[in-house]
């Protein structure tokens, strides 16, 4: 494999929200890095800090203290109309509730972070539907997301997120809200993008379907990384699991 | 390979666009207004409302001021049994001072129920908003939206309030004084009346939603996205 560059540094962040009277601190001092086109799966119990990290490594967050780099850029530097840009083009979101905007179809969806990139029009719509059919939405272009099932929604969400070749795509808990069966589709199509378009995936999550197809999984306790652990060592893990 | 290209500095900046055209942004308005229309019948009858009430005294006055300039004494005579104080002949009818008034307390209010109304319907969208915002939108976008939407409530409250509160003036004067009303009006005050209420629903309608939509297109995404 060729040498791969590190896309995502987290330095020392720490993270600590303030409720009323009480400070919590979510995160207490994680580093770590990724490599380009590996995909990370986040794991850790609720309330462990996995979704604040992973708000921070999408710079929708800012940490209290530490950086987070994204292609050696410390993201906390930039002005908002870089990082709205960062949000736009580096980085493709995906979210438990799917978020897509309730008022426009699934085209209209996949399209909108395209327009505010300064794509015109035609040139969109026909990127936005060559997406759809890629992630399997061949007839539900013009459909509104209240019209399609939970996976539907969550693979128009898949397609949104690839509008404008992100190098990142974040994705919290993107099997949350689904069943068994769906949640696995939407795994494969998950990895199928990662392996075909190079995408670097993070997954913050506690589905451990999503281990299988891991490159590495960071173990997140207590605002803490426990563990990170590397696919050969992950087998075992699973199968310790599987025979417990 | 793509984060060669954005080392270059140059092509950086060519590359670096966020962009909401405006037809796009008239679009998604428009889209938005549709969706909730009940709601938003809501707010722009409170427009409604008020506009009428305050294009119905303008014009009242006006048509009372006509009445009074033509120097015919049985019209005067009318007015002043209608109720109207009528000053020493050869001067001008003013409006009264409760008259004002009570222009200034009902577009308090509405200005007030329209904040609420807006208040509302935008924390009802935040997570549209954070949405927008993790899609790449500025805070510019987000408040562009909403001053359209909020622009267009505004012209469809408004002129529909203008044009309803110059009928039901013009009828009642009539009732009241008969045809003369009418034709000892000028045209020319009656349409910047019209125009007056139209101006002041606009302003009404975009300077309450200005204070939800800021904070709205200020938040953090996740904190946006949080809030339910």
């Amino acid at each position: 494999m060729t040498e791969r560059h590190t896309i995502v540094r987290v330095q020392d962040v720490h993270r600590v929200f303030n409720l009323g009277k009480h400070q919590v601190e979510a995160l207490k001092g994680v580093t770590l890095e990724i490599k380009a086109g590996e995909y990370i799966s986040i794991m850790g119990p609720s309330g462990s800090g996995k979704t604040t990290l992973f708000n921070a490594i999408g710079g929708l967050d800012k940490p209290t203290s530490g950086k987070v780099f994204i292609d050696e850029v410390d993201i906390a530097q930039l002005d908002a109309f870089e990082l709205a840009w960062l949000r736009n083009r580096k980085i493709g979101y995906i979210f438990q509730t799917f978020n897509l905007i309730q008022v426009m179809t699934a085209l209209e969806n996949v399209t909108l972070p395209m327009i505010f990139g300064g794509m015109n029009n035609d040139e969109a719509t026909q990127r936005g539907v060559a997406l759809l059919k890629l992630v399997g939405l061949d007839k539900r272009f013009n459909h509104k997301p209240q019209e399609l099932s939970g996976g539907q929604q969550q693979r128009v969400a898949i397609a949104r997120s690839l509008a404008n070749d992100p190098a990142i795509i974040l994705a919290d808990e993107p099997t949350g809200n689904l069943d068994l069966a769906t949640g696995e589709e939407i795994i494969e199509l998950l990895k199928r993008m990662s392996r075909e378009r190079n995408v670097t995936i993070i997954t913050a999550t506690h589905d451990y379907k999503m281990l299988a197809v891991s490159d590495r999984v960071i173990w997140i306790v207590d605002g803490r990384i426990d563990k990170i652990e590397d696919r050969e060592q992950l087998n075992i893990q699973v199968g310790e699991i599987v025979s417990r | 390979m793509r984060q060669h290209e954005t080392g270059n500095s140059t092509d950086q900046a060519i590359r670096k666009i966020v962009v909401l055209p405006l037809r796009i942004a008239l679009e998604i308005s428009v889209k938005s207004l549709r969706v909730r229309f009940f709601r938003n019948m809501l707010t722009v009858m409170t427009l409604v409302l008020a506009v009428a009430f305050f294009t119905f005294v303008l014009v009242s006055s006006d048509l009372a001021r006509g009445l009074w300039n033509s120097g015919d004494p049985a019209l005067a005579q009318t007015l002043e049994k209608a109720g109207f104080d009528l000053p020493a002949p050869g001067e001008s009818l003013a409006s009264t001072a409760k008259e004002r008034w009570l222009v200034a307390l009902s577009l308090l209010v509405c200005m007030v129920g329209i904040i609420n109304a807006q208040l509302m319907a935008v924390t009802e969208r935040f997570r549209e908003i954070g949405t927008m915002k993790c899609l790449g939108a500025l805070d510019s976008f987000v408040l562009r939206l909403f001053l359209i939407e909020a622009g267009l409530q505004g012209l469809a409250g408004s002129l529909a309030g203008s044009l309803l509160g110059l009928l039901i003036a013009m009828a009642l004067a009539m009732l009241r004084f008969g045809l003369a009303a009418a034709a000892q009006a000028s045209p020319a005050a009656l349409g910047l009346d019209v125009l007056a209420g139209i101006g002041v629903g606009l302003a009404l309608s975009l300077i309450g939603v200005f204070y939800p939509a800021l904070v709205a297109a200020r938040m953090q995404p996740v904190e946006a996205m949080r809030a339910e």
